[in-house]
């Protein structure tokens, strides 16, 4: 009986099956948890998901590395929902064009402010190099983030984490953050949170207000291509 | 629903070969999108089946996170050992980032088109319910 046991564990720990259905269990949980306790953004799903998964994988002993042999299969869809965002996008062109200018200089001074202070407060509060150039792609969709990490010295899986969490960290305080320095435009709210919040912050804005998704998919957009394109150049006339 | 997905992996595919054959930093998903708005523009339309689609697999965007976020396991010394800068850092630049494109985006706007102002719809909805 209980060697039964020990090879259906055996075999379930080891198949992609456990750690994909763990996955979504714990985001409907995350999800449940968001709704039932009035859909407050401190409670966001990806936090609730992630803690209830790392605690399960610990007290279990299954490594992470089994756990996201099942798991990729979800990671994967994020490169077709980055495509999928063209179709906001395209809903809101007309917005868009006539933005256009505000957007470009929104997205270049907002990349710069959140990447640079992102690398001066570690370094202020005496983070090692590896940490500092890790965390400086932060603010965009992880794919890219992890690419432009390795391109700079840092260590792609620990910027991946800098991301989620930078992207939970806007998703339960950026709109306090966006009443407290009072703006009301919905354009201006979600370009913010796309620009310096990627995914997340796009998915907080897209619960929220069509208008707001459209513009925080854009700002995710642009971002990744602007930090792809400037954040290697820039590391290179600094450190050489 | 399966031609939407078969779209939006072709896009991608193409994005990813775009990127590779011509060596160009910018990842092959954000090539995939530029390249379906493209065709958008071209169409000039979202067929209702893309429409439906994209909007389901976007709902549900921040699950795709979850499986990069639970990473956070395997970094659990560093995370200890620089906790301050880490946390600091995080907490500080993510806000100023948010604050800084938003108000300066805002302010733009404004004095690009000055209606725009009271157009917004101001206090008018629930505090706690917007981005």
């Amino acid at each position: 009986m209980s060697a039964d046991l020990h090879q259906i564990w055996v075999y379930l720990s080891a198949s992609p099956l456990a750690g994909l259905t763990l996955t979504l269990v714990a985001y409907q949980i995350g999800l449940w948890v968001f709704e039932k306790l009035g859909r407050r953004p401190v409670l966001n799903p990806v936090l609730i998901a992630v803690i209830l998964i790392a605690g399960t994988l610990s007290l279990s002993g299954i490594d992470y590395r089994t756990y996201f042999d099942g798991a990729q299969f979800v990671h994967f869809l994020l490169g077709p929902a980055t495509v999928a965002l063209a179709i906001p996008l395209y809903n809101q062109f007309q917005e868009v064009r006539r933005s256009a200018l505000a957007l470009v200089v929104a997205l270049l001074v907002g990349s710069t402010a959140s990447a640079l202070s992102a690398v001066a407060l570690v370094w202020i509060c005496g983070g090692t190099k590896v940490t500092i150039l890790s965390m400086a792609p932060k603010s965009v969709t992880s794919p890219i983030a992890m690419g432009v990490s390795e391109q700079i010295g840092g260590l792609p899986s620990l910027t991946a984490v800098f991301v989620i969490i930078t992207g939970i960290v806007a998703a339960s305080l950026g709109t306090w953050v966006l009443n407290l320095v009072r703006v009301k435009d919905w354009r201006a709210r979600g370009f913010g949170m796309g620009v310096a919040a990627h995914g997340i912050g796009t998915a907080r804005a897209l619960q929220v207000n069509e208008v707001a998704g459209a513009f925080a998919g854009l700002g995710m957009g642009l971002n990744g291509l602007a930090t792809a394109l400037l954040l290697p150049t820039l590391y290179h006339l600094i450190w050489g | 629903m399966l031609g939407t997905l078969t779209l939006l992996l072709l896009c991608q595919l193409a994005g990813e070969l775009a990127a590779r054959l011509l060596h160009l930093p910018v990842p092959g998903p954000v090539l995939g999108m530029l390249l379906l708005f493209a065709g958008l523009l071209l169409r000039g339309g979202v067929p209702a089946a893309i429409q439906d689609t994209a909007g389901g697999l976007l709902r549900h965007l921040s699950l795709l996170f979850v499986p990069a976020g639970v990473g956070v396991m395997v970094h659990v010394s560093r995370l200890e050992t620089e906790a301050l800068p880490i946390v600091v850092a995080l907490f500080g630049s993510t806000l100023f980032g948010i604050a800084v494109t938003a108000k300066l985006m805002a302010f733009l706007l404004s004095r690009g088109d000055p209606r725009l102002e009271e157009e917004q719809p101001a206090g008018s909805s629930a505090k706690g319910d917007r981005t």
